[in-house]
């Protein structure tokens, strides 16, 4: 897992890696600072002469200056690596998330997706930061600082052995109690954070029913065990600060009775009051060197979870892989599904679709009629290879659809799919979807044939009307219009409709079918609808019923043979047949 | 940008303020008002652990100056006696500011998540009692931004910006009185120095700042982007259009790169830069300092202490504690900007004004004795009235709940001088089904939200049983209006909780009855847990026509005598229709109904139909009237015109 987010570090290694060596020259200087200064004291004390104290001032004030550099430039480039890794990941992972085939995406939720490429990355972006800032830095700073006090302070430096265990062991346990609270109530959090949506979406319904008390109690008392569960991993953690603390005073008080003891004892040589100085500057470092540690421990250990996240993403492979050696040329637009049989999850009992036979002709104009969960949008989204068979094959011009490289089979077979959506955007630019490089007139020749044209040049901003997120300001026929404008302007062999007429009327809907026959009659044409007038004149007409094929036939043939068929269409002509009373 | 779409709420735009001094103000006040004892009391222990981590300079100069006394002596036992007492001395006190710097770590966690707890349920409360106006008007994603990014912002300041900066406030005034105490001179020195941070600070801060703010503003334009992207992931693929997405995503994710990266810079840097500067001052203040010690230049301090190494030494060590502390300071900068911004954002939301009912006509249950007359009852007797106070003469009168609604000459717009409905008038008996019909935008749905007030009408009246609906109070007005809406909201939990939504006191038989009503039991019965599924994700484990089931059985059980059905069985397969038509049959009888479909189908056998368009009523009549009228509703019918 971490190899492969680490990859995602690519053309920005070299701001990491020159961010480990400021950092390392950062830190040296850092710890040889306190070393010159017991020194400086050491000369004012003596009563050195001014150039001796100067000199070590100027050794100093270059150290300083030198130690900026590199702590700037660190801080730079380590900026530059972190976000760069971050965009990397996100890159990567939207990236990812293009291969997928529909399979994968049932896999994730939209809104899971789209936490992942947010909070996830900015979470690991965060530690990655961390980690090449004090990873390095602070183990050295330790090391550094752990060296130095044993060479100045001899013996007093023994405190530290006392102290550093204390304070590494407590802030260990620390973390690893407030692992799993924290982990908990994470959890708890991006579920409130849920139902607060599913409040937002349904607020209608909740209004509707003066629900308003009630959601506000069901969200206190998830927000007050929140509360509580937040509380308490907060409280562990803030043990850290006095643990601290008290190592650091425990420090104090040796070094100043010890030292001043030794200084005395050995009156000023080797051990002075510079000395002390500086032995209370390392172990200030010292400390807060475990401290960073720990508090990276925690991130990394946080952090954790999102990686882990991010990976799950990274490391789904698309169930659909291109064939080797694809053939990238469609013949022509027949279909044959033989002896089909597919289920959405190789766990799943049920097949969706089972045992499926059909063989459609080039050109032909074919209905598809079902209930709900019959399987119609299943079969159709077999065709362009949106899902894999689980057993048997689907033809398209006459060869298996998985030896077809993916973007000409799915350039041949244009589908506009149940939920179709448009995107922010203006009305032209969602046309050219189907094909970016469509003229105008190839626009407007696509939106007259599926009667969008009328209504668009009715817009005062005609083609260039913006469309609001989730098409919002156009009706539903006149998206599904628009929609299947877009996949017209494919000048797809086989043209998919999977109830994509459901909000146009009957009169505008028969159009759109004779524009079909007249314009494009060498296409194939699959139609899903619920209405039987939509299919009527249909070559064949397919009747689904629990994922297996009903019925095949024209109109009246089925009419004759599909008591289904029948009984749709007897309840369509009468309106119902319940109020023959009136 | 998606961010800023929000803060064009309805009224007028409130003046840009300046500075967010007033949210800072407002802020704490709030902080200071949740946690009046504990908050001071910290606040408290924090003044005193930073005093307390001042003092070691003290002792530190105590002790040098008894070191160097008896450093020719070499007579540890002598100096002992002096040392000694004065290490005990900081024992005793350092054990005091553990004590308290346990105390206020302690109350800071538990003030912290209580203060975000308190803001969060204010929030969302405030929220609830907002009209849905708001919830048209504003996307969701901005408004659970508010929920996920800008509560957390509150956090950071709460539990650290606050403490440090309080901490770091005390340290730098109690280290600089100290320094004033041992030399002015060198104090001065170090001012100037000081200076010189603040101005960096402010340089450096401040761009960071500025980066921050724009950095959360791509965050949000990526958010939009990759929200929108995903929810079309399927159209993308059916489209090929996987590569063009990809080029836009990274168009954005590039400008996303450039101000996180500008931020970090800014912010990274600034620690060194303040920490070396600090380095500097310490060897410019220690040159000085030998060079007035040689030149046995005379001290100017509080203490009158002559300027020898035993202050230099602990003046050092302040100077190192000073500038760290500054550093402390610049540290939080950042967050500071952004828990601004984040608090500014929270207040327009909380600042928003909620939904007003003045409605003063009650529901409640009643019963009716021989005479007709109709009497309040403290028990469900399954009867309803209006109970109408007359402020005029005190008297109440009871109206029994039947279902009829009138509206009269109605005018409404959601916006200001744009009028959606003109002049509508529409009679509904009790028990009878009205239905709408015409073009989207013709004003269909904008009736029923008129009906529940989820909007308030302009000109004309609405009567509920004869009493104008204004002065009923809305929840008792809604509780009698039964809703199915065209998308369906289910909530996470069981399906037995989504059908009891409609009715809080119904049994599970109630439920399933109403299940029943609504043609919805037998799928649920099929479902692997029965009526324990659990649902999540707004039911998506389930058809969009099952979705649209449960929320018929979930208006059916909480019975009212009025029901809106907003294309409430568009999903529904006509199949699945013609089976389920017989439980909507029996599910409307003896209610008042309003339909709006476009299947013609489902509203043929209404008692009245009336086609909008263009906000107007513009034929009304049943079925055979309007068909032998061969007006508009005729060539709906016939397919001459769309509907949705």
């Amino acid at each position: 897992m971490i190899k492969r987010l680490a990859k995602c570090v690519r053309e920005y290694k070299l701001p990491a890696v020159l961010t480990l060596i400021f950092i390392l020259g950062e830190a040296i200087i850092e710890t040889l600072i306190p070393f010159i200064t017991a020194d400086l004291i050491g000369n004012i004390k003596d009563g050195a002469g001014m150039p001796q104290i100067v000199q070590t001032g100027l050794l100093l004030v270059l150290m300083a200056l030198l130690s900026l550099s590199f702590g700037g430039i660190a801080g730079f480039t380590c900026a530059k690596a972190a976000a760069g890794f971050s965009k990397n990941l996100r890159h990567d992972l939207f990236g990812k998330v293009q291969t997928y085939s529909f399979a994968n995406m049932d896999k994730f939720s939209s809104s899971s997706l789209v936490t992942r490429m947010t909070t996830d990355v900015v979470n690991v972006q965060m530690s990655f930061m961390m980690l090449i800032r004090t990873a390095i830095r602070s183990p050295l700073l330790l090391i550094f600082s752990v060296v130095m006090a044993f060479v100045m302070g001899g013996k007093l430096a023994f405190t530290f052995i006392i102290v550093i265990p204390v304070l590494g062991g407590g802030l260990f346990l620390v973390a690893k109690k407030a692992m799993p609270a924290f982990h908990s109530v994470f959890r708890k959090y991006d579920r409130l954070n849920e139902s607060i949506e599913e409040n937002v979406r349904a607020m209608r319904v909740v209004k509707g029913f003066s629900r308003e008390d009630y959601e506000k109690k069901k969200f206190d008392a998830s927000a007050e065990t929140i509360r509580m569960d937040f509380t308490r991993a907060e409280r562990i953690v803030a043990l850290n600060t006095p643990l601290m603390q008290l190592c650091m005073y425990f420090n104090m008080v040796m070094i100043l009775l010890i030292g001043s003891n030794i200084a005395i004892s050995c009156g000023g040589d080797p051990f002075d009051v510079g000395q002390i100085s500086a032995m209370l500057t390392y172990g200030v470092q010292i400390l807060m060197s475990l401290m960073m540690l720990s508090m990276i421990f925690v991130m990394l250990t946080m952090s954790a979870e999102s990686a882990r996240r991010i990976y799950e993403v990274l490391g789904e492979e698309s169930t659909l892989q291109n064939p080797e050696d694809p053939v990238t040329e469609v013949a022509d637009g027949s279909i044959d599904f033989d002896h089909v049989s597919f289920k959405y999850a190789e766990t799943a009992k049920r097949n969706s679709l089972s045992d499926i036979d059909l063989h459609i002709r080039s050109g032909m104009t074919v209905g598809i009629i079902g209930g709900t969960g019959s399987g119609k949008t299943s079969l159709v989204q077999l065709i362009p290879r949106l899902y894999d068979v689980t057993e048997g094959c689907v033809r398209v011009g006459g060869l298996d659809v998985r030896s077809y490289d993916l973007d000409t089979l799915r350039g041949a077979v244009a589908m506009v799919l149940q939920k179709n959506l448009l995107f922010s955007g203006t009305i032209r630019e969602n046309l050219r979807w189907g094909n970016e490089n469509a003229t105008d007139e190839e626009i407007r020749e696509a939106c007259r044939l599926s009667q969008a044209d009328e209504f668009v040049m009715s817009f005062p901003n005609g083609y260039d009307t913006k469309i609001e997120q989730g098409g919002t300001n156009v009706s539903g026929g006149q998206k599904q219009r628009l929609c299947i404008a877009g996949a017209l302007l494919k000048k797809p062999k086989i043209l998919i409709l999977d109830d994509s007429t459901s909000a146009v009327d009957t009169k505008t809907d028969a159009l759109i079918r004779e524009g079909f026959r007249t314009y494009i009659p060498d296409t194939t044409k699959i139609i899903i609808a619920q209405r039987i007038a939509s299919v009527e004149k249909a070559d064949m007409i397919i009747v689904m019923n629990n994922g297996a094929v009903d019925a095949v036939g024209n109109h009246e043939q089925l009419l004759a043979t599909s008591e289904i068929y029948r009984e749709v269409y007897e309840q369509q002509t009468n309106g119902g047949g319940q109020n023959g009373e009136e | 940008m998606a961010k800023n779409k929000q803060t064009m709420p309805m009224g007028a735009k409130p003046p840009k303020r300046k500075l967010n001094g007033n949210v800072l103000k407002r802020l704490l006040k709030m902080l200071f008002k949740a946690y009046p004892v504990l908050l001071p009391l910290s606040i408290l222990c924090i003044l005193f652990t930073a005093v307390v981590s001042t003092i070691p300079s003290i002792f530190l100069q105590k002790v040098t100056e008894t070191v160097q006394d008896f450093q020719s002596t070499k007579d540890w036992a002598a100096a002992s006696e002096i040392i000694i007492p004065q290490v005990v001395t900081l024992i005793v006190l350092y054990v005091f500011s553990i004590v308290s710097i346990t105390l206020e770590s302690q109350l800071m966690a538990y003030i912290t998540q209580g203060f975000l707890y308190k803001m969060r349920k204010a929030m969302f409360e405030r929220m609830q009692d907002l009209p849905i106006k708001y919830f048209d008007t504003h996307k969701h994603g901005d408004i659970m931004s508010y929920y996920t990014n800008d509560i957390d912002t509150l956090r950071q300041l709460v539990s650290q910006s606050l403490p440090t900066i309080i901490r770091a406030s005390v340290i730098v005034i109690s280290v600089l009185s100290i320094m004033v105490y041992y030399s002015i001179w060198l104090t001065l020195l170090l001012l100037v120095g000081v200076a010189f941070m603040v101005l960096v600070s402010k340089k450096v801060g401040g761009g960071s700042a500025r980066f921050f703010v724009k950095l959360q503003r791509s965050v949000g334009g990526l958010e939009g982007y990759v929200q929108e992207m995903m929810n079309g992931q399927k159209v993308v693929k059916v489209f090929s259009h996987e590569e063009q997405a990809q080029k836009d995503f990274d168009r954005v994710n590039e400008e996303l790169f450039q101000n996180a990266y500008r931020a970090n810079a800014y912010a990274n840097m600034l620690g060194p830069i303040i920490m070396n500067i600090g380095n500097v001052m310490y060897v410019i203040v220690a040159v000085v300092g030998g060079l007035l010690i040689a030149a046995k230049a005379p001290n100017l301090s509080l203490s009158g202490l002559a300027l020898g190494v035993d202050i230099i030494v602990p003046f050092l060590n302040m100077t190192k504690q000073f500038t760290g502390n500054i550093n402390q300071f610049s540290q939080q900068i950042n967050s500071i900007v952004m828990a601004m911004a984040g608090a500014e954002r929270v207040f327009e939301l909380m600042d928003q004004s909620p939904e007003v009912d003045d409605g003063y006509v009650t529901l409640v249950n009643a019963t009716v004795d021989a005479e007709g007359n109709v009497h309040e009852a403290d028990h469900h007797t399954g009867v309803w009235a209006w109970k109408h106070p007359h402020s005029a003469d005190g008297s109440i009168t009871y109206t029994l709940l039947r279902g009829d609604v009138r509206m009269t000459e109605v005018d409404f717009g959601y916006e200001e001088g744009k009028t959606v409905l003109h002049d509508v008038s529409v009679f509904a008996e009790p028990g009878q089904k009205v239905a709408f019909v015409g073009a989207t935008g013709a004003g269909k749905t904008t009736i029923t939200n008129l009906i529940n007030r989820f909007y308030d009408i302009a000109d004309g009246k609405i009567r509920y049983d004869g009493i104008n609906i204004n002065k009923i109070r809305k929840s008792d007005l809604r509780r009698s209006l039964g809703i199915v809406l065209q998308d369906t909201n289910l909530f996470t939990g069981s399906v037995m909780d989504n059908i009891r939504y409609g009715n809080l006191d119904a049994t599970d038989e109630d439920c399933i009855r109403a299940a029943k009503l609504a043609g919805a039991d037998d799928f649920i019965t099929r479902l692997p847990g029965g009526y324990e599924t659990e649902l999540s994700n707004n039911g998506s484990n389930l058809s969009q026509g099952q979705r649209q089931l449960i929320a018929i059985a979930r208006a059916a059980v909480a019975d009212p005598p009025v029901m809106i059905l907003d294309e409430a069985t568009s999903s529904i397969d006509t199949r699945t229709e013609a089976i389920v038509q017989k439980g909507m049959d029996a599910l409307m009888k003896g209610r008042t109904v309003f339909v709006i479909a476009h299947r013609l189908s489902t509203v043929r056998n209404s008692d009245v139909i009336m086609v909008l368009d263009h906000g107007r009523i513009i034929e009304r009549g049943n079925h055979e009237k309007l068909i032998a009228e061969k007006g508009q509703y005729y060539q709906l019918y016939t397919g001459a015109f769309e509907l949705e």
